[in-house]
């Protein structure tokens, strides 16, 4: 398709800085569909928010980005999204290297249950390949350092995963991600199971994160988009209502819309 | 006025209704429960006088002598039993992975129907088979022919429960797994079946149980001895069809034998059912989440 070849103009001159750059991305299931055409420039070393009212997408899109969706029954996918400018939907692009690129943190916390501590670390690490213990064991320290989880664990780490606290097992996975450095970390409603004290922690461990990496955090709630966020994208009934820097969506939207959803009056 | 109270004159009968649907649920559970004590009870009183350690490792002596006992078919069941999970896990546990994770496959569904009618079939067909193929080749009833027909019968069972087992595996931890770039065998094999390994030894010690006992297949493929196995292209006994054959037997002294078996039999399939107890408790311990 022509249109999908050409990049839209609102966004173009972000094309530049984007680290994943969506373009003209169609998705749903069956003959329903979820997502309507959206294009999108993610900012590499930054924290981008899609937020937006249950159903609207949000995940379809996310999932679209390490290319999850198409494992779903009756999945279909077009449209491209390039990852250093690479589309990852092109023929020759095997999706298990892209989601060594990019990688995912859940909604629900998602620990493999018969794992330790240490093994849910470094299972990423350990199932492709790297048998070398002290490689192994410098990676675990790394990444549950970065997810803010060491301290909590560092003398525990052969104990269940699913003996620690669900805020600490969604630590975990953030740790599980960050060890196969990935580039790109997608977070889909991270924190949607956790109490606020567990929030903070995850949020705090984002904030250090984007430093290193470029963040997708999919998320309802907009008060957190304002809290963590660079760039917001707003997404409604499958289309991209409104993109721009958090602080210009939340004080000056240009779209009525995006204006009732974060003053709270829908969502 | 009375008529408005209605709520004491329900609540009176109500509880009269409840106390006997709880006398009638008790009774039908014992009911269901008799026949299992009575036939425990029965092999129990039958059986123990006959029973004694050296009952386990001896071999049979002729009618009119005294002791004895079933050594060699308690091996000979060891050994087809063996011969029939060497045979069935693999098949069966691979049967499983296939028709819980690639169910789009239309090989998968059509076997996996196969499957269930494999599980319906008649012992005593599957025993006709093994002979047409196993004893009539070889020439000899045998360990071996009876191993491949309890292997056959094994299998569904196994290949069923393996694929429940994997299919209660949470998607999100499938998922989890997809999403660390582990390829999709990968997380099959060291994420599904890691988590699912539980069901999986439950599903195995359980047709392990189904197998020991069957009686039917093994008179057509085993055939009968009273000496230990020493090759498995001879005939070998096993405890159920000792019980049958010194069961139908005129002599008193081999119906005493063969209550004592069917006590040991028993006493084998209670305590892998036992053990597969046991086993879901540790298992589902561990599996907080």
């Amino acid at each position: 398709m022509m249109k999908e070849d050409v990049i839209s103009e609102n966004i173009s001159l972000q094309v530049k800085l984007a680290k994943m750059y969506v373009v003209g991305l169609k998705a749903g299931y069956g003959k329903e569909m979820i997502l309507k055409g959206i294009d999108l420039a993610i900012r590499d070393k930054s924290i981008t928010a899609v937020m937006g009212p249950s159903g609207c997408g949000k995940t379809t899109l996310l999932r679209c980005l390490n290319r999850l969706h198409e494992l779903s029954s009756n999945a279909f996918v077009s449209g491209k999204v390039l990852l250093d400018g690479v589309d990852i939907y092109s023929k020759q692009v095997d999706p298990v290297s892209v989601r060594r690129k990019v990688g995912m943190v859940f909604q629900k916390p998602n620990p493999f249950p018969t794992m330790s501590i240490f093994e849910n670390t470094v299972a990423g690490l350990r199932l492709t390949g790297i048998k070398d213990k002290e490689k192994l064991n410098a990676a675990a320290e790394r990444s549950l350092r970065l997810a803010f989880l060491w301290d909590e664990v560092k003398d525990r780490l052969d104990r269940p995963a699913t003996s620690l606290s669900g805020g600490q097992q969604q630590r975990l996975c953030i740790a599980r991600a960050l060890a196969i450095e990935p580039e790109v970390i997608l977070m889909d409603e991270p924190c949607s199971a956790l109490d606020p004290v567990a929030t903070a922690k995850i949020e705090e461990a984002m904030f250090a994160l984007k430093k290193q990496y470029t963040i997708v955090l999919v998320t309802h709630n907009s008060q957190q988009a304002a809290r963590v966020s660079d760039y917001t994208a707003f997404l409604y009934m499958g289309e991209l209502i409104e993109y721009g820097q958090t602080k210009q969506i939340f004080e000056n939207p240009s779209n009525e819309l995006t204006e009732r959803y974060v003053t709270g009056k829908f969502g | 006025m009375q008529e408005y109270t209605f709520g004491k004159i329900t609540s009176r009968s109500r509880i009269l209704k409840n106390r006997i649907m709880n006398i009638l649920i008790t009774l039908s559970a014992l009911l269901a429960l008799t026949p299992l004590i009575l036939i425990i009870a029965d092999a129990v009183i039958q059986g123990l006088p006959a029973l004694s350690l050296s009952f386990l490792f001896s071999t049979p002596v002729p009618v009119g002598y005294q002791g004895g006992g079933i050594a060699p078919m308690i091996q000979g069941s060891a050994i087809m039993v063996a011969i029939a999970s060497l045979i069935s896990i693999p098949i069966g546990v691979a049967a499983g992975i296939f028709f819980s994770e690639w169910p789009e496959s239309r090989i998968s569904a059509l076997s996996s129907f196969s499957n269930d009618v494999l599980a319906e079939f008649p012992t005593m067909v599957i025993g006709i088979f093994a002979y047409a193929t196993v004893v009539l080749a070889t020439g000899t009833f045998s360990a071996l022919a009876g191993g491949i027909a309890l292997g056959i019968i094994m299998i569904p069972v196994v290949a069923r429960t393996a694929e429940e087992s994997m299919k209660a595996v949470p998607n999100s931890v499938k998922e989890a797994s997809l999403a660390l770039g582990i390829p999709r065998w990968k997380t099959v094999i060291y994420v599904v079946m890691s988590t699912a390994k539980g069901g999986l030894v439950t599903g195995i010690i359980l047709s392990i149980a189904r197998a020991a006992g069957e009686t039917a297949p093994l008179i057509l493929t085993a055939g009968f001895s009273n000496s230990f196995v020493s090759n498995l292209l001879n005939p070998a006994g096993s405890i159920p069809y000792l019980i049958y054959y010194y069961g139908i037997s005129p002599y008193s002294s081999w119906h005493a034998i063969a209550w004592a078996a069917a006590l040991i039999l028993i006493a084998i399939m209670l305590s892998l059912s036992l053990a597969v107890r046991l086993f879901a408790k540790v298992r589902t311990g561990l599996e907080v989440a």
